[in-house]
């Protein structure tokens, strides 16, 4: 058993963290800044990342970028667009400019001229309309058209490790976010002052910091175990190991970002504060592929 | 990156599963029986080369990774056999601050379990501020004179030796001026007072009383004044889930609360639970694999304490949420679980470490 990176594993994780530090948004002002977009944009289409599982990563990798640019609140498409390319390759099919999409909504769809869906074993590929109304300020949701093509069938057990695949980057993208937030919120802490003393100086706030760094930690464990999984274990074990995964991980970053919003005190709550961001993004990465309490299977290995 | 067992983790796992399979049901695994058994239980567990895994060779141990003792928990888990006694941190403290002499005469006994220890640290007026315990050990000749309280020693009615935290100097500042010292159990001026926890447990936890016990001065742990040091990595030991192994137990009892549940949904409690000790199990994972690199024991402990804690308080509302009041072994875990959020230093001790040491949060 040795469950480190490899040291291939950190130069990505690295190179995803420089480029989502450097050119995702540093400030809500910074979500309308066009020329900001476009710059990320062509950087992130530059690395080929968006394609990893036609280039042969395993889960491990794909969560390790979703993880640094959920980090860094990247605001142009990476979840949809990875998920979508490991569809395309499984089919063999060649629809170009594709994210994914649940029910009727294209997800992660900003630019994007298809999404694909799996439905049972069938991919679907339909074009996307435009934008619709959501949650989350960083990426974008969009109406589907009607006619939906088949672009081909996946044997149940590689339909049933994509699903497991969808759910692990949607867990890296939650300890992602959370780790950025709980990083806005210590910033924070150690030059705001009351009382003439920075407010992380006084335990009340620095124990839910503290908290939060825990949660962090034990995030990162489920996550690195369920990318793993991913490719390593039986669809049916993969599964499991996501959903406890998913679990864990909402719950921490929807703390975590909780308590981001909470050390910022009344500007926490106001628009211009980074909080609601990571938590608006966090919310919706629960939502997407949901895991329940009662899918627990807790006869566990 | 493989969470799997090598082929040499594999062939130990099976070589344990099979000595495990002779003895399954054949020592009591909790309350005052397992407390009463515990000596017996490390004792044959050492004979069969099975415990120490991870310590000096010349101590009675086997110099494999650390690893091994993960392999060890859940096969200890699995075959519903007591777990493994915990003393890791007190080989750590003695192995690092003793020197070659103590170490050559102490350390292979407490390894094999032919003599037992236990932990004189606390007293009543120094729980989580330590440094100001007032226990003394006063120079008389070649010897030490041991005036003082001691409270939260485990084990200690059925212990040799207590390795114990004295002031020797009460002129310098605080930290200054205590040692450490190999205390024998078995002479006249030492006091026994057990404790009953809430869960009714007497054997565990003891209070001990020193009113003039003696201690060679050659057995003293390392110089005067270096008994802080000794302290911080004994504690920060004690707070490693890798070290303590209590993770395989948490998925132990989810295991059979769940099976008491078969045939109805699970309470939420539970499946809650079954998270958390899945979380455990692969944080310790992660951590083993991070010490390969090097990593020492530093403030990240204290994550690791908090992530325990949270795990077997889960456990514990889940052994709650399915037994209720009405049955005695489940309440026990439940109340027992209370403890952890204390024991090995508060909840709150932890948070104050992670904010001031990984975060930086201060003044």
């Amino acid at each position: 058993m040795d469950v480190r990176l490899t040291a291939e594993q950190r130069q990505l994780r690295d190179a995803a963290a420089r480029l989502a530090s450097d050119l995702g948004p540093g400030s809500v002002l910074d979500l309308d800044d066009r020329h900001r977009i476009a710059r990320l944009e062509k950087a992130v289409e530059a690395t080929g990342w968006r394609n990893l599982r036609s280039d042969g990563a395993s889960g491990v990798e794909v969560a390790l970028v979703v993880e640094e640019f959920g980090r860094g609140l990247v605001d142009v498409p990476f979840l949809g667009p990875v998920l979508a390319d490991d569809l395309r390759r499984q089919v063999g099919s060649t629809v170009p400019a594709a994210t994914i999409a649940v029910g009727s909504s294209a997800r992660d769809a900003h630019g994007m001229r298809h999404a694909l869906t799996l439905d049972g074993d069938r991919v679907l590929s339909t074009e996307v309309g435009p934008r619709a109304p959501g949650a989350d300020l960083t990426r974008h949701n969009a109406a589907l058209r009607d006619a939906s093509e088949p672009i081909g069938t996946l044997p149940p057990e590689l339909a049933e490790r994509w699903r497991v695949l969808a759910l692990v980057a949607t867990c890296a993208d939650l300890v992602g976010t959370a780790r950025g937030a709980h990083t806005l919120a210590r910033d924070h802490a150690k030059i705001r002052e009351q009382y003439g003393r920075t407010i992380g100086s006084y335990q009340a706030v620095a124990h839910l910091l503290a908290e939060g760094l825990a949660l962090i930690e034990g995030s990162v464990s489920v996550l690195r175990h369920a990318a793993w999984a991913v490719d390593e274990l039986t669809p049916a074990e993969a599964l499991r190991a996501a959903r406890i995964a998913k679990l864990y991980c909402a719950r921490a970053a929807r703390t975590v970002c909780e308590t981001a919003v909470q050390v910022h005190g009344g500007i926490g709550n106001t628009w211009e504060c980074l909080a609601h961001v990571h938590l608006r993004r966090a919310l919706v990465s629960t939502e997407l592929f949901p895991v329940r309490l009662e899918e627990i299977d807790c006869g566990l290995s | 990156m493989d969470f799997r067992d090598s082929p040499e983790e594999a062939a130990f796992r099976d070589r344990l599963r099979d000595w495990l399979a002779e003895r399954a049901g054949t020592f009591p695994t909790s309350g005052d029986e397992y407390w009463a058994r515990q000596g017996e239980w490390h004792r044959a567990l050492h004979a069969a080369g099975f415990f120490g895994l991870s310590w000096p060779e010349r101590y009675g141990g086997h110099e494999l990774p650390p690893v091994y003792d993960v392999i060890l928990d859940e096969e200890l888990a699995r075959a519903g056999t007591p777990p493994r006694p915990s003393l890791g941190y007190l080989v750590q403290g003695l192995g690092r601050h003793g020197g070659e002499e103590l170490c050559r005469r102490f350390l292979p006994g407490m390894i094999d379990g032919t003599e037992r220890w236990c932990q004189g640290f606390s007293e009543p007026g120094a729980g989580s501020d330590l440094a100001s315990l007032t226990t003394t050990a006063t120079r008389d000749g070649d010897a030490y004179v041991v005036q003082g309280h001691k409270i939260w020693t485990s084990y200690s009615d059925v212990a040799d030796w207590c390795l114990l935290l004295a002031r020797t100097d009460p002129d310098v500042p605080r930290h200054k001026g205590i040692s450490a010292f190999v205390v024998s159990m078995h002479q006249p001026g030492i006091e026994q007072r057990p404790l009953k926890m809430m869960s009714g447990v007497t054997k565990e936890f003891g209070q001990v009383l020193f009113d003039g016990a003696r201690v060679p001065a050659d057995q003293m742990v390392g110089a005067p004044g270096e008994g802080w040091a000794l302290a911080m990595t004994v504690v920060g030991h004690e707070r490693e889930p890798a070290t303590l192994g209590f993770s395989a137990r948490y998925g132990k009892l989810v295991r059979q609360l769940a099976a008491r549940t078969k045939g109805s949904a699970p309470p939420p409690e539970l499946a809650w639970a079954a998270v958390e000790a899945e979380m455990l199990r692969l944080h310790v994972r992660r951590r083993l694999s991070e010490q390969l690199d090097g990593v020492s024991h530093g403030p990240e402990g204290s994550l690791d304490k908090l992530l325990m804690t949270w795990a077997e308080q889960a456990v514990g509302h889940a052994a709650l949420a399915v037994g209720g009041t009405e049955d005695p072994e489940l309440l026990n875990a439940y109340l027992y679980s209370r403890a952890q959020s204390v024991m090995g230093g508060t909840s709150q001790i932890q948070k104050n470490i992670i904010a001031s040491r990984i975060l930086g949060l201060g003044d």
